[in-house]
């Protein structure tokens, strides 16, 4: 049977912030989702369901929230779905209304993702004890602190290269208007004199807490005709899941990031990420992470990431751009981070993303992840619609 | 069978025993046996499924991303291709047959559990509420619900006699299932919140499913009689109360319109209906007649496992095709106050 081609047809982003005093919840997903509606040039009434997601509900205290917001997302009389699958949330909402498209059961989607952080402290919110398990020790730094020392003792990295990934994506976030962070007079000393918080982890390689939302409009390819911007399709999505702790799980570099891009990579008929993809908008929450995913995603091999961060790789104007907007570390409204990373790769396909721009972006990757590295999201859109 | 691009049907349905407390058990240790069960029952193991999909609430496990090590009782490795809904088991449900849609995958287990018992299900439920206006009064499901009863009876749809029998109709019914909470006479008991009773109420427990859906000859092969998903929508209405007219449930009407529930007779209705009036809300919305043997089962009133009830309704409906019990059937879950979201599968099995 075929699949149905989807397209992204309209993106809308909040102005992200430590604190949206002036909106509520409701609020602040109604002003992504009608600038995505915008975006795309249609109405309320084009839209035939809704696929929510954002992280723990304790973030904000609504349980369920997708009950309380139905009428500011226009969902009244419409499915529904809320989906949570800890920080990769954002990517599998989007994966989720994608599936809907090409099912070929709804032809025009709204999905959005957000969380509103300064309703709560996230870092207590992940820090409840529970008998028998590990907690998550301080909030999620103090859980992803030693992976990172662990990747380092594995590969040699020199233990500058987290403060470099920070340098870079805080430069970037000054050109993308939405970023939360726009640190304006931020140099590779400061990231690099600033607190340790948990070693090697340094305050400003650590994503701040934001308030959020994105959202996209998903269609069919008569739906894309129709457009009146160039659209971005789907090439390739899938998600993949492990558990959070066995004996045999390397969290360094996890079998589920592997096989969820070396799924997506055989949908998209990628032979050579390096080469074939143009742009990533990769999950780094703390800085570390950029050269452990482009090992774990297949841009470098083991062992090897992080020289291509240390030789300028991953830079606006490098050969493989990784974060153009600035990332996890420059706006982390977490349930939505997911989402902004598939958007902002979105963007770049459709030659929408402003001044962090990759030059002629044709293929780009978005990636989610979460638990205790154990949720991976991804998707590979493109410029041109798939042939297959 | 043209309403879709694929024929997926319920092979195989597991549950718990639905008890009052579990305090002995661990989410994962409540999850496991039903997975071990369910899969037993097609022979498939984990690593054999296309698709896993699970609902569950953070609320009642009063604790951020429970469902995190909930996929430890799945057994994940190798990496499954795997997701979940902060919903009732039932969306989850949605979402894995929307995936076999896709041609993605064959076949999913989904599934879905609640552990109420460690807190008040009565206050947590409150937290559901639009949270600034709302859920700062902190009223209850039981009061919502009695307000929505009350509208029944005002409207003259229903007087308390009435709603007391499908109370003991359904806890009747339930003496024949094993893993109900509630079975055989209970008393009506005291008002809980006016007009309604204690047996108009929910028990409060804990349980959990799942199920094993498969498309096509597939479906055929691990089940001699599979129960064919022919029909499935699901629609949310507004939250706020004061914007709906409660002795009525248009979402479950356009849902079943759209699952095609009114283009042939149903001989069996599993309705996730907590309240007993809101059985009646929903019969008339799904045009039941007295023919339709509804919630053989004994239904939520019998036990009703938060965020698991929605999804055994589906389980009970397809495991009644599964016996021969039944040809076509309606099954119906709920989210929310007062009806708020509702999700309508038909289930029908081989004409034969």
């Amino acid at each position: 049977m075929s699949k149905e081609p989807v397209a992204i047809v309209g993106i809308g982003q909040t102005k992200h912030m430590a604190a949206r005093h002036d909106v509520s919840i409701a609020g602040l997903v109604r002003e992504a989702a009608a600038r995505a509606l915008a975006d795309a040039e249609l109405t309320w009434a084009d839209i035939d369901a809704v696929v929510i997601g954002k992280a723990p509900d304790f973030f904000e205290g609504v349980m369920m929230p997708e009950l309380y917001l139905a009428d500011a997302l226009g969902a009244v009389g419409k499915p529904m779905l809320r989906v949570h699958t800890a920080g990769s949330v954002g990517g599998s909402t989007a994966l989720v209304a994608s599936n809907l498209v090409a099912a070929r059961v709804h032809r025009t989607v709204l999905t959005l993702a957000f969380e509103k952080q300064s309703e709560s402290n996230a870092m207590w919110g992940l820090s409840l004890p529970v008998p028998f398990q590990q907690p998550l020790l301080a909030g999620a730094g103090g859980f992803f602190a030693p992976h990172v020392r662990a990747y380092m003792r594995r590969t040699g990295a020199p233990d500058t290269v987290g403060s470099l990934v920070a340098y870079k994506d805080r430069r970037n976030a000054l050109k993308n208007p939405y970023a939360h962070l726009h640190e304006h007079d931020i140099t590779l000393e400061k990231v690099q004199a600033s607190p340790m918080l948990w070693d090697p982890i340094r305050y400003s390689e650590t994503c701040p807490s934001s308030d959020g939302a994105c959202a996209m409009i998903l269609t069919d390819r008569a739906g894309a005709a129709r457009s009146p911007k160039p659209a971005a399709w789907v090439h390739g999505g899938a998600m993949r899941s492990e558990p959070t702790l066995f004996a045999g799980k390397d969290f360094v570099s996890p079998q589920a990031g592997k096989d969820c891009a070396a799924d997506v990579y055989r949908q998209a008929g990628i032979t050579d990420p390096r080469r074939e993809i143009d742009a990533v908008e990769m999950y780094v929450p703390f800085s570390w992470y950029e050269p452990m995913w482009l090992e774990n995603l297949g841009f470098a091999a083991e062992g090897e990431g992080w020289k291509l961060t240390e030789a300028g790789v991953t830079e606006l104007d490098g050969d493989l751009p990784v974060n153009p907007s600035g990332g996890v570390l420059s706006t982390n409204p977490i349930g939505a981070s997911g989402m902004i990373r598939f958007a902002e790769a979105a963007l770049q396909v459709r030659g929408q993303a402003g001044e962090h721009q990759v030059p002629d972006a044709r293929r780009a990757l978005g990636h989610a992840y979460g638990g205790g590295a154990q949720f991976f999201a991804m998707w590979l859109v493109g410029a041109q619609e798939p042939t297959s | 069978m043209a309403r879709y691009a694929r024929e997926v049907a319920v092979v195989a349905f597991a549950q718990s025993d639905h008890l009052r407390r579990t305090d002995e058990l661990s989410e994962v240790e409540m999850v496991m046996p039903v997975l071990h069960q369910v899969l037993a029952a097609t022979g498939l193991k984990a690593g054999e499924i296309g698709f896993t999909c699970s609902g569950s609430s953070d609320y009642l496990a009063g604790r951020a991303f429970s469902f995190t090590m909930t996929l430890d009782g799945v057994g994940a490795w190798p990496p499954i291709s795997e997701s979940h809904v902060e919903m009732d088991g039932a969306w989850a449900l949605y979402e894995a047959w929307v995936k076999i849609q896709t041609g993605e995958a064959d076949t999913a287990l989904v599934y879905s559990y609640g552990k109420s018992s460690p807190g008040s299900v009565r206050d947590v439920l409150t937290r559901q509420l639009d949270p600034y206006y709302v859920a700062p009064l902190w009223p209850d499901a039981v009061a919502l619900a009695a307000l929505q009863a009350q509208a029944l009876i005002d409207a003259g749809e229903a007087d308390e006699a009435a709603l007391a029998a499908v109370g003991a109709r359904s806890r009747d019914a339930a003496v024949a299932n094993p893993h109900a909470q509630l079975r055989g006479p209970v008393p009506q008991g005291d008002y809980q919140v006016r007009p309604l009773r204690t047996g108009d109420c929910p028990p409060i427990g804990d349980g959990a499913a799942a199920v094993v859906l498969a498309a096509g000859d597939l479906a055929r092969r691990l089940c001699e009689r599979p129960a064919w998903i022919t029909g499935i929508d699901h629609r949310i209405e507004a939250h706020s109360l004061g914007l709906r007219d409660l002795t009525d449930s248009p979402s479950t009407r356009l849902a079943a319109e759209h699952a095609g529930v009114f283009e042939a007779p149903v001989d069996t209705a599993e309705l996730h209906a907590p309240f007993s009036s809101q059985e009646v809300v929903l019969r008339k919305a799904l045009g039941l007649t007295d023919e339709v043997s509804v919630n053989p089962s004994g239904g939520a009133l019998a036990a009703n496992p938060m965020m698991a009830a929605g999804l055994i309704r589906i389980g009970e409906a397809a495991a009644r095709i599964h016996r021969g019990a039944s040809r076509r059937a309606v099954a119906h879950a709920t989210s929310g106050p007062c009806l708020q979201q509702n999700l309508v599968a038909v289930l029908e099995g081989d004409a034969r």
